[in-house]
């Protein structure tokens, strides 16, 4: 039974400020294919979570359905996971962030559950600026039904059949930050260096977190003539700049040169450094942002790394004025208004 | 001609354009019948448009008490050419016709067994008000001040209710005053008033308010202690969610901070709507949507995973004709099987069946506390009529010992002293289990919420024998709710006939007064209203021991029949279907002459006379 993991750990294995070790980040043995790029994004994950110290039980994921919506079971095995409906994640995270605002939200979605028959959801939850970290694990193809293309399978790339693809393909890192996301982020799963500070600002950023990850299907959709491939994406990545994550309680030692790269500093004190930037692009200002993601697109390059960022992001709780406490805490002292408001409620229908 | 006569027992019908005002002004003419202590049912029959389609308001006004819609209409205030040819028609022989003199009515609308009132309305606002929608709107106030005279309303409580309206607006409240003397002054001068049909002051309401069902569902979301709502608007659910929304801003904002203690998120769809209650309910707020029909088919697959996940949805489904629009203005009772049965897989879901707004109010709260109990959707099943009309109901209740039902929770605590959690072990064999919030425990308690596919610790699995275990609980734990879901209502003692008729929602008002036209001619047959399903033992003894079942409700396929024949294995032929399906609520009339007409009556005629 693959599912079943040894328990036992090593004595010695190093801790995080929390006293976690990182195999108490972990989850089930995964049972998507091997070598599956959702498989290294859970590593990530876990690696992201060990290093912010993030108390796993204070963290909930949920996805929709599909290959990379059922990896939530394979990493934080101490947090609660929602295995909820396809193309649904964003209303069932709508409604779980509204009910307690102090957790950190993780939604796990794929292309075709958030391209295709979520892409209304995933709009309309950019629009309410929700805080939660969106990831989309992006393979080109729907994996759990054989492979046919997903909306994200580029113009002109091969299937496994050989078959051209004749559709334009949706890039959900333009459309995001079109609809006024405050955090757009790409990456491939087969770049832990970057993936890694990119997951870790997600979660510190407050409002949507957008990162899509392409994450290469390697079952249906890792051939010659797919764009999607390892191979393919390896050779065609162009990175925004070098990235690091700093916590805020870590002191910043490094320093660059003027000019080299941009300290973003985040709500929670912590800073985003990005390194070696282009010249004309500042990852703070929406519109260069949007012209060098199609600049770069126009050359047949990917974009990766981190796209935009709205340094003051006003998330959800603060657009509804909701109350600091949690609203699932409230109870009938908080909600009930009583009798006598009722009577008066009566008076006046009469 | 013999004029119609009769003191507090009539059906009075405005025929307006829609959006010029006419509706506001007809509430205040109900709202005076009204704290005349005289008991009266309004209804509002609406188009599927903002301004210039035609729309009636009804009222039916009963010294008896009888609240449901009457076929006939005694006074017909006409205000509307386009549907005058009709409305001339509509006027019960003997009846009286109101309308705006300003101009000459054509000859075709003459009637020779009705009585023709004219005032020149829209003369007499032109000449006392100078803004050209002033005039329209007070044209309505005008012939509501004719009424006054005309029906032998006080005209203080009129004012009355004018100076209560206008509070906060007092400059508006002389010109109204005006208008309404304006109509007055003109009756008193030109026809005796009051007219043979009239109302005098009784004592008949007591303690009763005026409400529509929707505002008593909001706010019994409020008292409920719902803190995140979702919804997409639809007719007639719309003010479902409005209702809840304007009291929260007044009863749930915390004075110091100005923070709220509640979320309203207008969804894109109504698959977000679900989705957000799911959400949140998963994450242990209390959370509700409103819907209709074409609401429910979008929230259905949400409904099958929350059934199967056992996760709490409170949901109103306030029932309407049909799909698209039109029609959908019009109030049936025609999502029953829809709703039980909502969604993929073998799921059922609990129902409630409001009657009043009072009702919808109690049980707005009690299905927060079933759904949480029972981790499972309930839905409250109201309808257009009951919703969107307002009705004379006994005042909200609540009992302040009264405590939220949030069912079978573990908290950190219980976590601890827990020593080996199964999100889905029957651990009190009633089939409802423990479960446990995201956040709760740093090491206990986690677990990955699923459709299906996982065993009782909540793991995956594609066993088939542990789905079916999963799933034959399910069923333990329907048989669990059918002792607690509100009982069905009797009104008499023991049976004291061999057919009975069964009834539920909005049909309860004209059914009771069938049966007392049905006493009238002899035929005393038992009563039950239903308030819920899973149906319990009592609604199946009541079947069970009658040898005929009128079953009336407001669909043309007779659903709710269906789902007594599949839920009690009764045989077809025991239960006779009396309906009704043209959007219009269903009258006493319609009842009574469906059951005297059935063969099936003289089969228990015998039987069912009374025997005294």
């Amino acid at each position: 039974m693959t599912y079943l993991k040894p328990t036992f750990r090593h004595p010695k294995m190093p801790k995080n400020k929390i006293g976690f070790a990182k195999a108490d980040y972990e989850g089930a043995v995964s049972t998507l294919c091997a070598g599956c790029g959702h498989d290294s994004i859970s590593a990530a994950i876990v690696q992201s979570c060990y290093e912010m110290s993030i108390e796993p039980h204070r963290l909930a994921k949920v996805s929709g359905i599909g290959c990379s919506s059922k990896a939530p079971t394979y990493f934080l095995s101490n947090s609660h996971g929602f295995n909820s409906v396809h193309g649904r994640m964003p209303s069932v995270m709508t409604g779980a962030n509204l009910a307690n605002r102090d957790l950190i939200y993780l939604g796990v979605s794929g292309d075709g559950d958030t391209a295709s028959i979520g892409i209304g959801q995933f709009v309309h939850a950019i629009r309410r600026n929700l805080n939660m970290v969106y990831i989309v694990m992006n393979n080109g193809c729907y994996g759990l039904t054989k492979g046919q293309d997903s909306a994200t399978a580029d113009y002109g790339s091969k299937s496994k059949s050989g078959t051209e693809n004749v559709f334009q393909g949706i890039d959900l890192t333009a459309m995001a930050m079109e609809q006024g996301a405050t955090f757009v982020a790409r990456s491939f799963s087969g770049d832990k260096t970057q993936l890694v500070p990119l997951i870790k600002a997600a979660m510190s950023h407050p409002g949507f977190a957008f990162i899509d990850i392409v994450s290469p299907c390697v079952t249906f959709n890792n051939h010659v003539g797919s764009t999607k491939s390892y191979s393919f994406t390896r050779d065609h990545i162009e990175a925004t700049s070098a990235i690091d994550f700093v916590p805020k309680r870590d002191e910043i030692t490094v320093d660059y040169q003027e000019g080299d790269g941009v300290r973003v500093k985040l709500h929670d004190g912590s800073t985003i450094e990005l390194e070696k930037l282009s010249s004309d692009w500042d990852p703070t200002d929406r519109q260069s942002s949007i012209k060098q993601l199609h600049a770069v697109k126009a050359s047949g390059q990917l974009l990766t790394g981190l796209l935009y960022i709205d340094p003051e992001s006003q998330e959800f709780h603060e657009l509804q004025q909701t109350t600091e406490r949690p609203l699932n805490e409230l109870r009938e002292e908080d909600l009930c208004p009583g009798s006598d408001a009722l009577e008066k409620i009566n008076q006046s229908f009469r | 001609m013999q004029k119609l006569s009769a003191v507090n027992d009539f059906v009075i019908r405005f025929a307006n354009v829609n959006g010029s005002g006419s509706s506001s002004a007809n509430e205040i003419f109900a709202k005076a019948i009204f704290r005349m202590g005289i008991p009266m049912s309004p209804k509002n029959v609406f188009p599927s448009n903002i301004q210039g389609l035609p729309t009636w308001y009804e009222v039916r006004v009963s010294e008896k008490g009888y609240m449901g819609r009457r076929e006939g209409v005694d006074i017909m205030v006409s205000l509307n050419p386009q549907s005058m040819t009709r409305d001339v028609e509509d006027v019960a022989p003997g009846g009286y016709f109101v309308y705006d003199n300003s101009k000459p009515l054509l000859k075709e609308f003459i009637r020779e067994d009705v009585t023709y009132i004219g005032i020149p309305m829209i003369q007499m606002s032109i000449a006392n008000y100078t803004n050209p929608r002033q005039q329209q709107l007070f044209k309505n106030i005008i012939y509501v001040g004719a009424l006054v005279e005309l029906l032998g309303i006080e005209m203080a409580v009129m004012k009355g209710i004018i100076a209560d309206q206008f509070a906060k607006k007092p400059k508006l409240i002389p010109p109204n005053d005006l208008a309404l003397d304006l109509g007055a002054n003109y009756v008193k001068e030109h026809y005796t008033c009051p007219l043979p049909l009239h109302v005098k002051r009784l004592d008949a309401n007591g303690d009763s308010i005026l409400m529509d069902g929707n505002t008593a569902t909001g706010i019994g979301g409020i008292y409920g202690g719902a803190t995140v709502v979702s919804w997409y608007p639809i007719t007639p659910s719309t003010s479902v969610v409005n209702a809840f929304e304007s009291y929260a801003h007044k009863l749930r904002v915390d004075p110091e901070t100005g923070k709220r203690n509640f979320a309203v998120v207008q969804s894109e769809d109504e698959l977000a709507a679900i989705g957000i209650v799911v959400g949140a309910t998963w994450n242990g707020a209390r959370a509700f949507t409103a819907t209709s029909g074409p609401g429910i088919s979008l929230m259905s697959e949400f409904l099958g995973l929350a059934y199967f996940a056992e996760l709490p949805v409170t949901l109103v489904n306030v029932q309407r004709a049909g799909p698209s629009t039109g029609m959908p203005t019009r109030t049936q009772q025609a999502d029953i099987l829809a709703s039980a049965y909502a969604s993929h897989g073998d799921t059922r879901h609990i129902l409630l069946f409001p009657s009043t707004p009072e009702e919808c109010f109690q049980f707005a709260a009690k299905a927060l506390d079933l759904a949480d109990r029972f981790q499972t959707p309930v839905i409250i099943m109201s309808d257009l009529d009951l919703g969107m009309n307002k009705h004379m109901s006994p005042p909200l209740k609540w009992d302040e010992t009264r405590k939220y039902d949030l069912g079978k929770v573990l908290d950190a605590e219980a976590l601890e002293n827990t020593e080996e959690y199964g999100r889905y072990l029957d651990v009190d064999e009633d089939g409802i289990c423990y479960r446990t919030l995201p956040g709760a425990h740093p090491t206990k308690g986690a677990f990955f919420t699923r459709g299906t596919a996982r065993d009782e610790m909540a793991r995956y699995t594609e066993d088939g024998a542990a789905y079916k275990r999963i799933v034959d609980r399910l069923m333990k734990k329907w048989e669990t709710a059918k002792q607690r879901v509100p009982g069905p209502e009797l009104y008499q003692s023991g049976n004291q006939s061999s057919a009975g008729v069964i009834f539920f929602g909005t049909t309860t008002y004209s059914a009771m007064e069938a049966s007392d036209m049905l006493k009238a001619d002899g035929f005393d047959l038992d009563m039950m209203r239903i308030a819920a399903f899973p149906f319990n033992d009592e609604v199946e003894k009541f079947v069970e021991s009658h040898d005929y079942v009128f079953v009336v409700e407001q669909n043309r396929d007779a659903q709710f029949r269906s789902l007594l024949i599949n839920e009690l294995d009764v045989a077809p032929s025991k239960l006779i279907p009396v309906l009704n399906y043209d959007g219009m609520p269903i009258t006493a009339d319609h009842i009574r002459n469906e059951i005297e007409n059935s063969p099936i009556l003289s089969l228990v005629n015998g039987k069912t006379q009374k025997t005294s």
